[in-house]
């Protein structure tokens, strides 16, 4: 019976010889991602009352990235449960400080394609980008999981995506998953499995993967899945794990999917989304004249080294816009080394940006918060009313190109006028 | 699902309430009933200091899109609300809701409910019956497994007593 690359991974973690959608399945767990946030504080007090430790300790990661740098008593708090727990448990991996969970996690050779792993964080469907069926859980869902190992499953239909043909230059993954907030709306995934395909997902590198991947989440799919390749296993090889087959993780030619959609990369131009969703997404030129104050640069979605050289071909021999605030806070500890060794980083700081720490930060409001009432247009995945602290901020979102650009030019830009 | 009696009152939201406005980031770091008294605050500033026990919340399309973030659903639970009724759910508040043994429903009651009406929901059913205006709609219920979840008060009970259960067998879970 022809599957699909989401059932072929949904029924290896079944223990089944095939799934069908709809079904409900419980899944056995490789691995688990934990942050700082939804995690120790959250799922330790409840394990307790269990009255049971960690399924697997080698199964399970833990990132702090939401309460980075901890800035006052509570924060401290967490931080200190957060390390405690990693002392207490012989985990697989425990990064304090390095990173964002989505970008980390895949860095340090974690992920790897036909795994099935769950996250504590929305974000989760980067990891499918990798060929493994990754999706986010709350925390006492992710409770369950650490005290079994099991999850349960509705096994999802597949929605296709397809993407033919190139980016034109300027155009990038951001853009794309813009586009399709504002043509499927947030709920084109329905809780689904959504998978990319065609001839310019496969010509882009695994950071653009996971940006699109990452995305899912606002196109409300439950994961986004990328047909793991020589890209995906040169990446995971370069992580210090080994890729396995790669060939064993495709959809079959001839399995249903229940929603097909085909666009045409070359035909996509620079998308912006306009306050307060990402489905209000339209050309960046169709928006009019918008001044802005803040230019964000930031998140899992937005900040990786790849983001950061977009940002950097643009603010290359330029400046931003006196009335502007640029920030940048890379995505990883490693991806900023890689910045600051090959010249991006210097640069950014040449225009004009002010780096932040390599965190959730403002994405998320947790950590710092715009002013009240700006204007600001971000390079991250969300934004709602008050996502990055006041209400009554009005969040742009768009590529690291068109923050870029726009922080130049004091209002928002389409950034292809830029690149030449 | 046990009814109250006389019917919870229902609140009534719109499309795309999302967990930010449950469960607003500025105050995540704070303790549940801290949070719980802002939960809902951007669109109905009253909500946490008028809602009871027993109340229903009412909405549209995508109740709960955004984070992973389950004080989402737990502000709600915190604040006594019995059940939520919506169009459609985001993926994981849905997942949260119910491991959290707050019942959610999928159903177009929207229409047929307003706000401060006297409802009451058999999610086992799928029956909401809203006694204001002596309208009934069916809903499709919970599956089992999913109702002994939220009955048990959600994962947490639910796997208490599955632990205790294979000790009892001499199991080899510690």
């Amino acid at each position: 019976m022809a599957m699909t690359l989401a059932e072929k991974l949904v029924a290896r973690a079944s223990g089944r010889e095939h799934v069908t959608p709809g079904e409900i399945v419980i899944c056995k767990v490789d691995l688990a991602m934990i942050h700082d946030s939804g995690g120790p504080r959250r799922v330790q007090p409840m394990l307790q009352r269990l009255g049971v430790g960690l399924w697997d300790s080698r199964k399970v990661v833990l990132i702090s990235d939401h309460y980075v740098p901890a800035t006052d008593d509570e924060t401290r708090r967490i931080a200190e449960i957060t390390r405690h727990f990693a002392a207490q448990n012989d985990l697989a991996g425990f990064y304090d400080g390095e990173g964002i969970c989505h970008v980390v996690l895949p860095e340090r050779g974690h992920l790897k394609p036909g795994m099935f792993v769950v996250g504590g964080d929305s974000h989760s469907p980067t990891g499918g980008a990798f060929g493994a069926y990754m999706f986010g859980v709350g925390a006492t869902e992710m409770a369950g999981v650490l005290a079994t190992g099991e999850i349960w499953l509705s096994v999802p239909e597949t929605i296709e995506i397809q993407w033919t043909g190139r980016f034109a230059p300027g155009v990038v993954a951001k853009d794309m998953m813009l586009f399709l907030c504002g043509r499927l709306g947030m709920e084109g995934g329905r809780g689904q499995a959504v998978h990319f395909r065609g001839e310019a997902i496969g010509a882009l590198g695994m950071q653009e993967r996971m940006t699109l991947s990452n995305m899912t989440a606002e196109l409300g799919g439950q994961t986004g899945l990328i047909d793991p390749d020589e890209t995906t296993a040169a990446y995971v090889r370069a992580a210090g794990a080994d890729p396995g087959d790669v060939s064993r993780w495709q959809s079959d030619p001839d399995a249903n999917v229940s929603e097909h959609h085909v666009f045409d990369a070359a035909a996509l131009t620079p998308q912006v989304a306009a306050p307060h969703s990402p489905a209000n997404a339209a050309p960046a030129t169709d928006h009019g004249v918008v001044p802005i104050r803040v230019a964000h640069i930031g998140a899992c979605t937005g900040a990786k080294i790849t983001d950061l050289r977009m940002a950097a071909r643009i603010l290359k021999g330029r400046t931003v816009d006196p009335g502007v605030s640029l920030l940048v806070a890379p995505a990883s500890r490693r991806d900023q080394d890689a910045a600051a060794k090959d010249g991006t980083l210097q640069v950014l700081i040449d225009a004009g940006a002010t780096l932040l720490p390599n965190a959730c930060g403002m994405c998320s409001g947790y950590g710092g918060s715009l002013e009240e009432g700006v204007t600001c247009i971000s390079s991250i995945a969300r934004n709602f009313k008050g996502r990055m602290g006041p209400r009554s901020a009005n969040i742009y979102l768009g590529s690291p190109y068109t923050v870029a650009a726009s922080a130049v030019r004091g209002r928002i830009t389409d950034p292809r006028e830029m690149l030449s | 699902m046990k009814d109250v009696n006389d019917g919870g009152r229902a609140f009534v939201f719109g499309d795309a309430i999302d967990t930010d406005v449950l469960a607003p980031g500025i105050y995540m770091k704070h303790p549940i009933a801290t949070l719980a008294s802002h939960c809902l605050e951007a669109v109905d500033p009253t909500f946490a200091a008028s809602v009871r026990p027993g109340d229903i919340v009412v909405a549209g399309k995508s109740f709960g899109i955004g984070s992973s973030r389950e004080q989402a659903a737990e502000a709600l639970k915190h604040l006594g609300v019995s059940i939520v009724l919506a169009r459609s759910f985001g993926g994981i508040f849905y997942r949260n809701a119910l491991n959290l043994g707050l019942p959610v429903i999928v159903c177009d009651a929207a229409d047929a409910i307003g706000a401060g009406d006297r409802v009451v929901v058999d999610a086992a059913r799928g029956v909401i019956e809203n006694r204001t205006r002596g309208v009934t709609i069916t809903a499709k219920p919970l599956p089992p497994f999913l109702l002994a979840m939220i009955e048990d008060g959600g994962l947490l009970p639910h796997l208490e007593k599955r632990f205790a259960r294979e000790r009892g067998q001499g199991g080899q879970k510690d």
